[in-house]
């Protein structure tokens, strides 16, 4: 394993040693400080409920109805007659779904890393894609309910922009270094 | 434009399953689906009460501070509408190590601070800020240096050489970050004429 994935392992137990023992050297009561903090936890993934269920039911109902495969299927002949590759296919459902749900993306991708094989193009892209770009819905949703912000102005755009650049730059990365 | 796109997901949902006869399925989904809510909210409350008292420690020994000091110069340019000061620039940066990372749980707990914060400098308490869509921009996009869950998954499938993807990550994920930089800066710019 490679030194950013130890550095991974290792994070969590070490801000989890370092920060109340810095504190409690700095005299800070830090169980007090710990519960104080915690409190606020709750109070705001109580609030984030109403939003994250709106999204996840529309999530639900639009990927589990197979409008996916369909709009797959839809971009078959503008893919043969652009004269791209139609193994790229294979991952327009999980292009769709990567800014629309984590959990959902995943399976996905674990889905085309199994049925390509992991060391294939789908399955190098589609770990590539996965291991890129948030779910830009998701964040959507949850950071902005948690505050009250109803009306998102130009953000969904930038989002989904980013996710877009995102894409294109996975297709072209992994054709040039493993195609 | 998010009430669309919801609309457009659930429209296009119902109507292919109804043409596909796959009704049934809509009721399920949306049920379930409902459910799935609840569950991440409580699997949330449990990060996010770790991490925010974690993170009160970290405020109050003043080490949210000194990472914030460090850091601004940088994300201070990034978010020229936010004062010199700002206490989201903590919780900015904290959320954006996580992410990069690859800490999933960690950095929404952090993310979540961070536009409490905002809200506080928003003037107009119902519509995102500039400095909250740069936020999420910056969010959704970072760089990503351990996608840790892919690299199981390919374990999994018996990959020959399952982090060989980290290098296609960062490049990806960097060409995303700067292309949600530069068009939030274009966004900005326009809207504010």
């Amino acid at each position: 394993m490679s030194i950013v994935t130890e550095i991974a392992r290792w994070i969590i137990p070490f801000l989890l040693f370092f920060i109340p023992l810095y504190a409690y050297l700095h005299k800070v009561p830090v169980y007090e400080t710990f519960v104080e903090g915690a409190e606020n936890g709750f109070k705001t993934a109580v609030k984030i409920i109403p939003f994250l269920i709106g999204m996840l039911v529309a999530i639900g109902v639009f990927v589990d109805s197979g409008a996916l495969e369909i709009i797959t299927n839809l971009c078959r002949p503008f893919f043969i007659k652009m004269g791209w590759n139609p193994d790229l296919l294979g991952i327009i459902p999980l292009a769709i779904m990567r800014p629309l749900s984590g959990s959902g993306s995943l399976g996905v991708a674990t889905q085309l890393i199994l049925q390509y094989g992991p060391d294939s193009f789908i399955g190098r892209l589609a770990s590539t894609l996965q291991g890129s770009t948030d779910t830009t819905f998701f964040v959507l949703a949850v950071y902005f309910g948690s505050v009250g912000i109803r009306k998102h102005s130009y953000a969904v755009k930038v989002g989904l922009l980013a996710d877009a650049v995102g894409l294109i730059a996975s297709i072209w990365i992994v054709s040039r270094v493993f195609g | 434009m998010v009430n669309l796109i919801w609309l457009l997901m659930l429209l296009v949902g119902i109507i292919t399953a109804a043409l596909t006869g796959n009704i049934d399925q809509v009721t399920e989904s949306a049920l379930k689906a409902a459910e799935l809510g609840i569950e991440v909210a409580i699997q949330l409350m449990g990060v996010m009460s770790l991490w925010l008292g974690l993170m009160h420690i970290a405020e109050k020994a003043g080490l949210i501070q000194s990472l914030a000091k460090i850091c601004s110069p940088a994300i201070r340019k990034i978010f020229p509408s936010l004062k010199k000061d700002s206490p989201a620039f903590g919780p900015i940066i904290m959320n954006l190590c996580a992410n990069l990372l690859g800490l999933g749980n960690a950095a929404t707990p952090f993310g979540l601070k961070a536009m409490q914060e905002l809200q506080k400098e928003n003037p107009v308490p119902d519509t995102a800020s500039p400095a909250m869509i740069t936020f999420l921009a910056l969010n959704t996009s970072c760089i990503t240096i351990v996608p840790a869950t892919i690299i199981g998954v390919r374990m999994k499938a018996g990959s020959v050489n399952p982090t060989e993807i980290i290098g296609t990550t960062i490049f990806a994920t960097a060409c995303a970050m700067t292309a949600a930089i530069i068009v939030d800066y274009l966004f900005r710019k326009r809207n504010r004429v």
